[in-house]
């Protein structure tokens, strides 16, 4: 039987983004969560696998308490069960952070898995990190922004895009893909579907004792990379106003900006109007 | 005195090389930041027969390049460059480690800074030294709504990846001299546990608009597929791109590989000009590095209007028409 993982994270939706101003983390716990995107083609293609070779899904979740509602929603899918990693100790961890806790979940409730399926990015914090990383903490191969996956015995084939070239990838098991999402389709789930998986709960949670984490262990603490400060993209500039008639708007604008024109495109141009 | 441990590498993602100059862009930032380090500007060059390549990263800026150069590694090969890398680190300690955001060096990166157990941060958009000497690395994140700054206070080296046209390259050089360390591959690199069956370039795309210096901007108030093929016009007459709002490409006017401000496309031209775009926050978070920002629009309070350098309040398509003429007769041939 074929035994897979998928790692799922819960998003916010609103753009109204509530931000710890203390630590520059976003504060989950404020915000209205779905799963993210990617994650759910991630998933649809372990569906699929599943359904060609009698295989079972079990899916993990790392986040505050909130983020059981996307395990509720795998599970509507299709998955077998979830495992929800909540504590927080693991608050505010980095990519580092996070892929060393779920390997550790991933080492204790599934040790025997043949394929970890990852979404290729998260479409909050956007790093792309977490599923290469989390390949290197369990020490087996990976490959990101696979496509299409077809299974072989003990390897799998994979088609992806990367830098102008398709490539036909064959990579031994067990091992990782993070999915893009250009293949695979996420099945839509009725609410009526969530709810009912709501009603036979089989999800797991786990802190941070249960994984045996260091008991030292602050995520937001350990992480090496720490953020010193968030912003909004600034608009500040000089902004020169040319209004009225659009022929001598242009006349002036090559006037006063001919020679910045010109130089963008590495030509003289003639600057000054003849009489 | 210049001190190893204090030195700035920058992998050598040399494939798709000329049109993918994100290393030479980060040579050009290394070579502004290692005054404050106090250290040498490195690139790493991984593969087979890259001489040329070598020769190209001492001409823009390289002062030393360390290369591993064998048949085995022919191919880009995540596997061996990640065993390749940490060895060569652990080796030489490096203070920071800059890796081209590339599909290859955004899957690369990660792998690489967790097995030097260091901090990595993705896709920046800017990167300096602070006052304690540590790099401050910008990384945007919610589809470039929120800016990030980041530090790696306590492991090194420091990891970044960065968006290809953030750093503006220096010119080439024939005369720069540098320092070449060759090394050979190690015996007992692994096995493969991923390998490359078949790899084929996809169709050619044409110029990119991530290094070019003058984009051509159109939004949905050009009016019309028809009225927008003077963008197009426009962005030939001054051997520039087109650029295109999601709006536009979704209407058919234009390419989806036109878009800005999707999928990390991130532009960084000397001169944009923006015909008919109001300035959704996806669009514009793409052009924050735009040295300067000519805008098009009827409406003075568009958010694209409010962050040009130029606002030119007018009909977009009645513009355009006009700085086409105005261009044309202004080359001096």
């Amino acid at each position: 039987m074929l035994n897979l993982v998928v790692c799922i994270k819960q998003v916010p939706i609103v753009s109204e983004l509530p931000w710890d101003s203390k630590t520059g983390t976003l504060r989950r716990e404020l915000a209205e969560g779905m799963m993210n995107p990617s994650c759910k083609h991630a998933l649809e293609a372990a569906l699929q696998l599943a359904d060609q070779h009698n295989g079972k899904i079990t899916v993990f979740s790392m986040g505050p308490l909130m983020a059981e509602e996307v395990l509720y929603e795998a599970v509507a899918m299709g998955a077998d069960r979830g495992v929800l990693l909540t504590d927080k100790r693991m608050a505010g961890a980095d990519t580092h952070i996070t892929s060393l806790i779920l390997a550790r979940a991933i080492k204790k409730k599934c040790p025997d898995f043949d394929l970890v399926l990852c979404g290729d990015q998260t479409s909050d914090s956007e790093t792309a990190q977490v599923g290469p990383q989390l390949a290197e903490e369990l020490g087996i191969p990976g490959v990101a922004n696979a496509e299409k996956l077809d299974l072989a015995t003990h390897a799998l084939c994979l088609e992806r895009q990367t830098d102008d070239f398709l490539e036909i990838l064959e990579m031994d098991l067990p091992g990782l893909v993070t999915i893009s999402p250009h293949y695979y389709v996420p099945r839509h789930v009725s609410l009526g579907g969530v709810q009912q998986a709501f009603d036979y709960p089989n999800v797991d949670t786990l802190g941070a004792d249960d994984l045996g984490l260091d008991p030292g262990l602050v995520a937001l603490k350990h992480s090496p990379t720490k953020i010193i400060r968030v912003y909004s993209p600034s608009t500040e500039k000089e902004n020169i106003v040319l209004k009225g008639a659009v022929k001598r708007i242009v006349n002036e604008l090559f006037t006063r900006f001919g020679d910045r024109i010109g130089g963008a495109m590495s030509k003289d141009l003639k600057t000054h109007d003849h009489p | 005195m210049k001190t190893l441990n204090h030195d700035i590498w920058v992998f050598g993602d040399y494939r798709n090389y000329f049109q993918n100059r994100v290393t030479l862009q980060l040579l050009a930032r290394a070579g502004e930041l290692a005054p404050k380090t106090g250290g040498s500007i490195c690139a790493i060059v991984f593969g087979y027969d890259v001489g040329e390549y070598v020769a190209e990263y001492i001409a823009h800026g390289a002062e030393k390049v360390y290369v591993v150069d064998h048949p085995q590694l022919k191919q880009y090969s995540i596997e061996a460059y990640t065993g390749l890398m940490e060895r060569l680190v652990e080796a030489h300690r490096p203070e920071i480690l800059l890796i081209g955001a590339t599909c290859f060096g955004k899957e690369y990166a990660p792998k690489v800074a967790k097995r030097l157990k260091t901090g990595l941060s993705a896709d920046c958009i800017d990167l300096d030294i602070n006052k304690d000497g540590l790099m401050i690395q910008t990384s945007p994140s919610f589809g470039g709504n929120l800016i990030a700054e980041i530090l790696t206070p306590n492991n090194k080296p420091q990891v970044a990846t960065v968006r290809a046209g953030t750093f503006q390259e220096i010119p080439h050089n024939a005369d720069a001299k540098g320092e070449i360390i060759s090394m050979s591959i190690p015996d007992d690199l692994p096995m493969e546990r991923v390998r490359l069956i078949r790899s084929e370039r996809l169709p050619k795309k044409g110029h990119k608009i991530e290094d070019t210096s003058v984009v051509i901007c159109g939004g949905r108030g050009m009016g019309s597929k028809q009225k927008f093929k003077k963008i197009f016009e426009l962005a030939h007459l001054m051997d520039g791109e087109v650029g295109a709002t999601r709006p536009v490409v979704h209407a058919g006017w234009s390419g989806p590989n036109t878009l800005v401000g999707q999928a990390g496309r991130q532009i960084s031209p000397k001169i944009l000009i923006s015909f008919g775009i109001s300035g959704a926050i996806q669009h514009t978070a793409a052009l924050g590095d735009a040295d300067f920002i000519i805008a098009v629009n009827k409406n003075p309070n568009a958010t694209m209007m409010k962050m040009a350098d130029v606002a030119v309040v007018a009909d977009a398509n009645q513009a355009c028409l006009a700085i086409i003429k105005a261009i044309k007769e202004k080359i001096q041939i």
